[in-house]
C-alpha cells in the first residue's frame, strides 16, 4: 500500500453506462472505479503504473434525467464488404448517415460531485528510474495546476468532469445530509476491465454508507462476467 | 502538419430568435429543455454536425480535409479507401473486420484516416464498423450548451394552401388546406464550453491550420446553417484561453468562471428577448500565469 491520493470531481451531467443497457444508454447511480481510473490516467499515467481505487466519496443525491439524440447505427458485414472488395465494386455498399440513424435515449445523473480516494502499484513495466514517489509528485503536480493530458470526463466525453487534488491537510468535502445515516445497496456494479485477460469485466457489490463506496482491490482471479 | 501545442478552452455563446435551436425527439421535435430549470439546451453532437458542414463548405473536398461523417456519406467506403491506398490485402480469414495484427500497419490505416478526414483528425472517430481502422480519440471535447436563462417554447400553428393526397382533398370538399406546426423559441442565449488537448492532438496530426478552421467554422457555422426551423441563429461570443504548457496552466473551471454573463435588463431567470438584455464579461486581471485570453468575437 502505497501513499494514495484524494480527488475532488464534479459535473453537470454524468453517464457510467451499465453494461446490460447500452443501446439506450442507462447509466449506474455512482461513478464506476473504472471510471474514476479514467479520470485519474486522463491527468497522468505511464505503462509503469496501474492505479487502484480504493474508495469513493458520493457527496450528492443521486438524480436522473432522460435525454434522446440522433446517432449512427449500424454495422456493415465483413462478408459482404469482402465480397463487394473482390468484385471490385462499391454499389451495394451503402451506408448513409441520414439512413443509418438511430434516435437512442440516455438516462443520465445530473450534478454530480465525488471524491476519488486513489494510490497505484508499479507494474512489471516500470523500469530503474520509476519510482512510486516520482509518479504521486507528477500527479499531485499536475492535478494541483490543473494540468491533464486530455480533459477527463464523466463517462463520456460529452460531459467534462472538473477537478481539484484534496491536499494530505484539507478537510474532506461535506456530504449531503441525504445521504448520511444509512447504506444503500447499489447491487452488482462493473469494477473494471481485465485487459490482460482478453476484456474480461470483474464486478463487485458496491456498498454506499454515508455516501462512502468501498472499492475491494481488483482481483484478476475475482467475480467475472 | 505539425500539431498543436498548447492545450486551449474555449467559451462560445451563440443564440437563437424566433427559431428552434435542437429539436428533442423525445418530446415531438420541441426544442430541448433542461426539465427541472427550464433552461434551453443543445446537445454537443448537435454543434458538431455545424462543424462538419461548414468545413465541407469551406474546403469543398480539398485533400486533407473530407469530412468522413457526411450526411449521405458512406462510411465503409472511406475505410476502404484507407485499406486500397495504402495496399493491404484482406485477412484471408477475416476479411477486413479486425485490425491488421500487425500494430504498425493498424497505426498507418489510423493515420491515413486522420490525414486525410477533417473530423477524425479534430472529433475522433470509431472505426470497428465492418471495415475496421481502428478507434482515434481526438483532441476536441464539446460539452452540452445551456441557455443562461430559462426559455419558453411557443407552439406556433401554420396553414398550407395544399394537401398531400387526393383523398384530403376530396374530404375537405376541394378547401384544400392543411395545418402544421412549429415550435420556436422567442429567444434563448446559449453557452457552451470546450476543450482541446494538444496531447491528442498529437495523436492525430491536429494542426494549426486546422484549429484556424476550427475558429472559423465556429465564427460563421450559423450563416450556412439556416432553415425554416432555425429562426435566426448567430455566434455572438468566442472566448479562448490559450495555455503555453501542452498540459495546461491552470484548471478549466477556474478559466471559465472568468466569463460571466449577467442580465442588464429584465430579472435574471426570467427569459430575455434579445443580446442587448445581457452584458458578457471576460476577467483578464491577473490571470493564471501562462495563460492567455482572446476574445474572436
Amino acid at each position: 500500500m502505497t501513499y494514495g491520493i484524494r480527488l475532488l470531481v464534479w459535473g453537470e451531467r454524468a453517464c457510467f453506462t451499465r453494461p446490460e443497457m447500452k443501446v439506450e444508454r442507462v447509466s449506474y447511480d455512482v461513478i464506476t472505479p473504472s471510471a474514476a481510473r479514467g479520470i485519474l490516467e486522463a491527468i497522468h499515467w505511464k505503462p509503469a503504473i496501474r492505479w487502484e481505487i480504493d474508495r469513493i466519496q458520493v457527496l450528492k443525491p443521486v438524480r436522473f434525467e432522460s435525454l434522446r439524440r440522433n446517432e449512427v447505427g449500424g454495422k456493415l458485414s465483413a462478408a459482404s464488404v469482402g465480397k463487394a472488395i473482390k468484385a471490385g465494386r462499391t454499389d451495394g455498399l451503402l451506408t448513409f448517415v441520414d439512413e443509418d440513424r438511430q434516435q437512442r435515449a440516455a438516462t443520465i445523473l445530473r450534478d454530480v460531485s465525488y471524491v476519488i480516494e486513489a494510490h497505484f502499484e508499479l507494474t512489471a513495466r516500470a523500469e530503474a528510474g520509476d519510482s512510486v514517489g516520482k509518479h504521486l509528485d507528477i500527479f499531485n503536480r499536475r492535478a494541483r495546476k490543473g494540468q491533464c493530458f486530455h480533459s477527463p470526463c464523466m463517462g463520456v466525453r460529452e460531459f467534462a468532469a472538473n477537478f481539484q487534488l484534496l491536499e494530505a491537510n484539507d478537510a474532506a468535502p461535506v456530504v449531503d445530509p441525504a445521504l448520511l445515516g444509512k447504506t444503500i445497496d447499489l447491487g452488482w456494479m462493473l469494477h473494471d476491465i481485465d485487459f490482460a485477460d482478453g476484456m474480461t469485466p470483474h464486478f463487485f457489490r458496491a456498498q454506499m454508507t454515508d455516501g462512502m463506496i468501498a472499492v475491494p482491490g481488483f482481483d484478476p482471479r475475482g467475480v467475472k462476467s | 502538419m505539425n500539431a498543436i501545442t498548447n492545450r486551449y478552452e474555449f467559451v462560445y455563446l451563440f443564440d437563437v430568435s424566433n427559431g428552434n435551436p435542437n429539436g428533442d425527439p423525445d418530446a415531438g421535435n420541441m426544442p430541448r429543455l433542461d426539465p427541472e430549470t427550464n433552461q434551453g439546451l443543445v446537445t454537443d453532437v448537435c454543434l458538431k454536425r455545424k462543424i462538419r458542414n461548414y468545413v465541407t463548405l469551406e474546403k469543398e473536398g480539398s485533400q486533407g480535409y473530407a469530412i468522413y461523417m457526411q450526411e449521405r456519406a458512406i462510411l465503409n467506403n472511406q475505410h476502404e479507401l484507407a485499406w486500397k491506398a495504402l495496399d493491404i490485402p484482406a485477412d484471408a480469414k477475416d476479411g477486413y473486420k479486425k485490425l491488421p495484427k500487425d500494430a504498425a500497419k493498424a497505426k498507418e490505416l489510423t493515420d491515413w484516416m486522420c490525414m486525410n478526414f477533417f473530423d477524425v483528425r479534430s472529433f475522433g472517430a470509431v472505426m470497428s464498423t465492418g471495415v475496421n481502422c481502428g478507434q482515434v480519440r481526438g483532441p476536441i471535447q464539446v460539452a452540452f450548451a445551456t441557455s443562461i436563462d430559462p426559455v419558453v417554447p411557443m407552439e406556433i400553428s401554420i396553414t398550407r394552401m395544399a394537401v398531400t393526397t387526393e383523398k384530403e382533398a376530396e374530404d375537405q370538399s376541394g378547401a384544400n388546406r392543411t395545418m402544421g406546426r412549429k415550435h420556436i423559441i422567442p429567444y434563448g442565449l446559449y453557452r457552451v464550453h470546450g476543450f482541446i488537448s494538444a496531447k491528442l492532438a498529437e495523436r492525430t496530426g491536429f494542426s494549426e491550420a486546422d484549429l484556424e478552421l476550427l475558429w472559423r467554422s465556429l465564427i460563421n457555422m450559423f450563416e450556412h446553417d439556416r432553415a425554416a426551423a432555425r429562426g435566426e441563429m448567430s455566434a455572438r461570443k468566442l472566448i479562448v484561453f490559450k495555455h503555453e504548457h501542452a498540459m495546461g496552466n491552470a484548471p478549466a473551471h477556474v478559466l471559465f468562471d472568468r466569463v460571466k454573463v449577467s442580465r442588464v435588463q429584465g430579472e435574471a431567470d426570467t427569459p430575455a428577448r434579445s443580446f442587448a438584455d445581457y452584458q458578457v464579461t471576460v476577467d483578464a486581471e491577473a490571470l493564471p500565469p501562462g495563460v492567455s485570453v482572446n476574445s474572436l468575437i
